[in-house]
Order: structure tokens, then C-alpha cells, then sequence
């Protein structure tokens, strides 16, 4: 028996061949993030190198997910699945239209905001680690958008969130002391609601893998407790994508950290829990989804009304925008609840644009707080004549904001109120139209108050620094561009809210042998 | 043996929730405790239980010849643990720094980031 190995066929659970080289470039947008992130831990007394490694590992991220949204698009999805075994036994990182494109504009909004940051973070906030927990939340976020396990899904999230602890309280002040015990303790709910839910999808399903869930749950549908699973999700996504009423961490802590801070968290977080929605209510719980249609429906139109009315209602800019990003939370869930083709693409076209808007009104607050001494609309006064550029800039983002022309926020919108009224939800498309209406309210007296109003004599306006205005105009040029031809971005959410609803090519991707089960 | 389990779960998760609701930081890091805790037991409930029957295949077999242990949720229980210890630690660090220096720990009464009677904006100019 010495010397003698056992002949094991190994053709049932393991890959055979070797990976093919251009599916390699899936798990980059994770890895070098990490990388990059412990390099900069390594590297932290050399506080000079932090922003060009964080700017460097940043642009190869959004290159390597611009030639993934290239392939994905003229190919269809693609998977590799880690460790050699085969799937369902290995973790897969799974590439289709809809998370490549919000990993894309992700890791472009991560980049803009880096360099935002040249002129935001101080040496104090490099010494505390802001690029390396920059860098680790961007793999949490990338890694999210792109695995195809609903397991890794729960360590993405956990990786992301805890990068954002870091951020949230760099600095430590009483606000953000404050604000990170609310954001923390209920962030850690709603996780836990999600790992709850994923194991008794594990105990239900026996497997993790996404697209292995998709093409199982047909077979389940009569004897598993579908509708308790989805419904567990969709709590613990609500929760994490801010919807009301699950939605009072976020404007208890979004406006207390940096600016640069509250911009990517803005941006980008609530995103990922519009995306875990999709991925689990459509691709994997699609009956589930309909039958919740009405409930979702409903919280929809609460989080875009209310988030609205609260934006009215407050006086500093940081504390306004944080409710404009509920406002636009609600647009995106009613997407969720019409199910449709057009309600799912509007709804990915909504979400990538918000990204960018919503990133875009963080650091537009902050230069107007740095110009007018303050972020209260009590206080600031007299920009229109003495910054004519920054007033400008705000008009145009104000149009973004609100979904007026010649911005990007206007497509969305219309595609979400076409496809509200072929569903026959005419009141959707009425609650959409008043949020927006409700939104340019908000920002328009932000505009009367803040720059048509004298400046007060006491308050001398301070010099605007170029940088953030050459950020802000770098994050209007696809805010303009998309607004004056969207019919790319709109071909591309089309495709992504088809691969949701036809799973056929995603599960194709993942298990080639079985021929799309 | 799934029921006892069961049963122990739910009773970790109503501890877990009703210290959750309290008003008081320490109470409700308590409770998260619990809670997390609970979600490690349900994870390892859902993977079945079974008893001193290690997952080890034979060396002249091919496939395990009776029902064997299920490893898979442990390793999913393991990365919860870690994640949930690494989160338990820095919410006791935030919540103790939240008493040093807003001087409770009661959460109704921390209002620095959200003032209590914040002025209104302003009507018009």
C-alpha cells in the first residue's frame, strides 16, 4: 500500500484545466484593492505615497471593470470559481451586465473622490489610515457587485461596512462619535438579518452558489417557506439601502464624517443594497417578489416622499443631501416593485446615475461650505456673484438632482414613470413626479438662499479651492454627457434588466456542463 | 435534537431582541451579543445535526459509506464568529468612547449630530 496513491477521479468536483487567462481579470477589482489597502498599512509613516497608490490601484480597478463591462456586454456573463473546485462546491465570482456596470461607475466615483481627497484629508487623516480603509471598502464594495455566492455576498458587506466604521469616526469627534453608534449598531442588525436569512437559505436550499439557488428554486417553490426567506431579505436590504422605515441610521450619521467620506458613502453604499435586492428578489425570489409587489410599492413611495420632506426641512446642505439619497432610494425601489423590464432597468439607469449625482451634491456642499464659512443655509449668502463658476456648477447639479434637463437624472425617471403607467401603477408614476417635484423645491431654495441672497457683511466668502472645482466639473461631464445621449446607458441597464429576469445565461456561465438547467 | 436547538435559538434570539430595545448603549451591546450568537447557532441547527459521525471517507472508498457530518456550516460559523467578534470589539470601543466624551450612554440623550430643536431654514430673504 506504501507509495501506492489511490487513483481518484477528480473530474466530479474539480477543474481540470487551467483557468482561462482573461477570466483572471474578475477577481481584480478585488484584489488589488486589498493589496494596495495593506501595502498602505505596511507604508503608513510615508504619508506622501498614500493618495498616488490609492489614485493608481483606483484607475486600474475602474480599467480592469471597463474592459469586464466590454466583454460582458458583447459576450454575456462569465464566472470563475476560486480554489479549482467546481461550482457549487467553490466560491464563484460571477461577471453579468448589471453588477459590472455599478462596479464600474463605482470604482470611477471611488477615483474622483480620491482625488477630491488630495485637498480634503490631512496629514492627520492619512496617519489614521484613510486611503488604506479607502482601499479595503472599495474590495468590500467591488467584491459585492461581483460574486455569485449569497454567503461571500454577507463577507463583501461585512468588509465594506467595517472599512466605513474606520472612515465614519476618522477624526473622532462628538458628532461622529454620535453618528457611528447609531450607523454602526443598526448597520449590524440589518447584516445580521441577511446572515440569519442566508443560513436558512443554506438549510432550505443545501447550496449558496446564486446561480445554483436560480435554477433550484423552481423545484422548491411548493414545500420550502420561499416567501419568509425573501421576506427576510428584503428587510435586511431595505434596511441596508436606507428605505423607510428601516432608514434613520443614515441621517443620523452621513453628514458628521469628511466630506470626501459622506460623498463615497452617499454614493456608493446605499447602491449595494439596491443591488443585493436585485440580485435576491429577482434573480433568485421572482415569484416572491411579485406576490410583495404592493408592500414594496408602498415603502417605495414613503421613502421617495419622505426622504423629499425631509430634505425641505433642513437647514444645513450635508444633513439635505443625506435625505435627497433616501428620496432617491425610494425612485429605485419602485423598480423593485413593478418587476418589469422597464421598472428593473430604470431602476439600474436610476441607481448608476445617483451614484455619480449624489456624489457630486456631497462635494458640492462641501466647496460651498468652504467658500461661505459654513454649511447652514442660515449662514451662507452672496456665492451667485462672488464664485460665478461654483454657481454654475451648483445650477447644473441641482438640474441632476432634481431629474430636470439637459442632466441624467432625467432618463431614469422617465423610463421608472413609462414603465409605472404600462403596469397600470399610475399613483408609482404620480409619487415619482411629486418627490421630484418636492427635490427641486429643496434645491432651488438652497440656490435663492445660498447664492441669489446678499452676503452678509459679517461672513467674508473664502477663496474656492480648483481642485474641487475641477472635481466637480470632472463629475458633470458624464452627468451632461448621458444627459444629451443616453441611449448607450439606457441599452445597457436594458441588458442588465435582462439578464435579471432570463437568468439563463448567468446559470450558463456558471455551469456550462448543465446546459442553463 | 433539531428541536431542543431550535427552541435554544429562538430563546437567544428573544434575549437578543429584548436587550436590543433598550435605551441603554451597554444593554443593547448585550443583546447584540446574544443576537449574533444566536445566528451562529441557527446556521449550525441548518446544517443538521448529527452525532459522532466524523466526515471522513475511508481510504478504500470512494464516497463515505454512512451519513457523515456536515462541515460546511462550521466554516461558514467560523467566518461569522470572526466577523462578529471584530464588530463586537470596535462597538465597545465606539460606545466607550461615546461615554467619555458625550457623557451618557443613554442613546435618547445623544443628540450631537441631530440637535433636538434645530431652527427651521429660513423663509425667505
Amino acid at each position: 500500500m506504501a507509495g501506492e496513491s489511490y487513483q481518484v477521479d477528480r473530474a466530479q468536483a474539480m477543474i481540470a484545466g487551467p483557468v482561462a487567462s482573461a477570466d483572471w481579470l474578475i477577481v481584480v477589482p478585488v484584489v488589488l484593492p486589498i493589496v494596495c489597502g495593506a501595502l498602505l498599512l505596511m507604508f503608513r509613516h510615508r504619508m506622501r505615497i498614500h493618495a498616488f497608490m490609492a489614485l493608481a490601484a483606483l484607475a486600474l480597478v475602474t480599467a480592469a471593470n471597463a474592459s469586464m463591462l466590454r466583454r460582458v456586454l458583447a459576450d454575456g456573463p462569465f464566472s470563475m470559481t476560486m480554489g479549482g473546485w467546481l461550482p457549487p462546491f467553490g466560491i464563484s465570482f460571477t461577471a453579468d451586465v448589471l453588477g459590472v456596470s455599478f462596479a464600474l461607475v463605482g470604482s470611477a466615483v471611488a477615483f474622483i473622490c480620491c482625488l477630491y481627497s488630495l485637498g480634503d484629508i490631512d496629514r492627520t487623516g492619512r496617519r489614521y489610515g484613510f486611503y488604506a480603509f479607502l482601499m479595503l471598502m472599495m474590495a468590500g464594495v467591488n467584491g459585492a457587485f461581483l460574486t455569485g455566492d449569497m454567503f461571500n455576498l454577507y463577507v463583501w458587506f461585512e468588509v465594506f461596512l467595517i472599512s466605513s466604521f474606520g472612515l465614519l469616526i476618522l477624526g473622532s469627534d462628538k458628532a461622529q462619535i454620535d453618528g457611528a453608534v447609531k450607523y454602526a449598531i443598526l448597520n449590524l442588525v440589518a447584516t445580521t438579518l441577511f446572515l440569519i436569512a442566508t443560513g436558512y437559505v443554506y438549510g432550505t436550499f443545501g447550496t449558496l452558489n446564486m446561480a445554483d439557488l436560480a435554477r433550484k428554486v423552481d423545484g422548491l417553490s411548493d414545500t420550502a417557506p420561499l416567501m419568509t426567506l425573501s421576506a427576510l431579505y428584503l428587510l435586511a436590504f431595505c434596511m441596508k439601502a436606507a428605505a423607510f422605515p428601516v432608514n434613520f441610521w443614515l441621517p443620523a450619521s452621513y453628514h458628521t464624517p469628511r466630506i470626501v467620506t459622506a460623498a463615497l458613502f452617499g454614493g456608493l453604499l446605499t447602491k449595494i443594497g439596491i443591488y443585493a435586492l436585485m440580485r435576491s428578489m429577482i434573480l433568485i425570489f421572482a415569484v416572491e417578489r411579485a406576490a410583495y409587489s404592493m408592500p414594496i410599492a408602498i415603502v417605495a413611495g414613503a421613502t421617495m416622499i419622505l426622504g423629499a420632506l425631509g430634505a425641505l426641512a433642513q437647514s444645513d446642505l450635508r444633513r439635505m443631501a443625506g435625505f435627497l439619497v433616501i428620496s432617491g432610494v425610494g425612485v429605485m425601489l419602485s423598480g423593485l416593485a413593478l418587476g418589469s423590464e422597464g421598472g428593473l432597468a430604470g431602476m439600474a439607469f436610476y441607481a448608476l446615475n445617483s451614484m455619480v449625482v449624489m456624489t457630486a451634491l456631497y462635494i458640492l456642499a462641501g466647496t460651498m461650505g468652504a467658500a461661505g464659512a459654513g454649511f447652514s443655509l442660515h449662514d451662507l449668502g452672496g456665492l451667485y456673484r462672488a464664485r460665478p463658476l461654483l454657481a454654475a456648477i451648483a445650477f447644473l447639479l441641482i438640474l441632476a438632482a432634481a431629474a430636470l434637463p439637459p442632466a441624467s437624472g432625467l432618463w431614469p425617471k422617465i423610463v421608472l414613470v413609462q414603465a409605472s403607467l404600462a403596469e397600470g401603477a399610475g399613483w408609482l408614476a404620480g409619487a415619482i413626479l411629486v418627490s421630484g417635484f418636492l427635490t427641486t423645491l429643496a434645491l432651488g431654495r438652497v440656490f435663492l438662499l445660498a447664492f441669489w441672497r446678499p452676503a452678509s457683511a459679517s461672513l467674508p466668502i473664502a477663496r474656492v479651492p480648483s481642485l474641487s472645482l475641477a472635481v466637480l466639473l470632472l463629475l458633470l461631464v458624464p452627468v451632461l454627457l448621458v444627459g444629451l445621449y443616453p441611449e448607450p446607458v439606457i441599452a445597457m441597464s436594458g441588458s442588465a434588466a435582462k439578464g435579471l429576469l432570463d437568468p439563463s445565461a448567468y446559470i450558463q456561465a456558471v455551469f456550462p456542463q448543465a446546459g442553463g438547467g | 435534537m433539531e428541536t431542543i436547538f431550535s427552541l435554544l435559538v429562538a430563546l437567544f434570539f428573544t434575549g437578543g431582541i429584548y436587550l436590543m430595545l433598550s435605551r441603554h448603549l451597554i444593554r443593547i451591546l448585550l443583546g447584540v451579543v446574544l443576537f449574533s450568537n444566536a445566528v451562529n447557532l441557527l446556521i449550525f441547527t441548518n446544517g443538521r445535526l448529527t452525532h459522532a459521525v466524523p466526515p471522513i471517507i475511508s481510504p478504500d472508498l470512494m464516497t463515505p459509506a454512512g451519513p457523515v457530518a456536515n462541515p460546511l456550516p462550521q466554516a461558514l460559523i467560523l467566518t461569522a464568529i470572526v466577523i462578529s467578534f471584530s464588530f463586537f470589539s470596535f462597538l465597545l470601543v465606539v460606545a466607550y468612547r461615546a461615554y467619555q466624551d458625550l457623557g451618557t450612554d443613554d442613546t435618547e440623550e445623544m443628540r450631537v449630530a441631530e440637535p433636538a430643536n434645530e431652527a427651521p431654514p429660513p423663509m425667505g430673504y
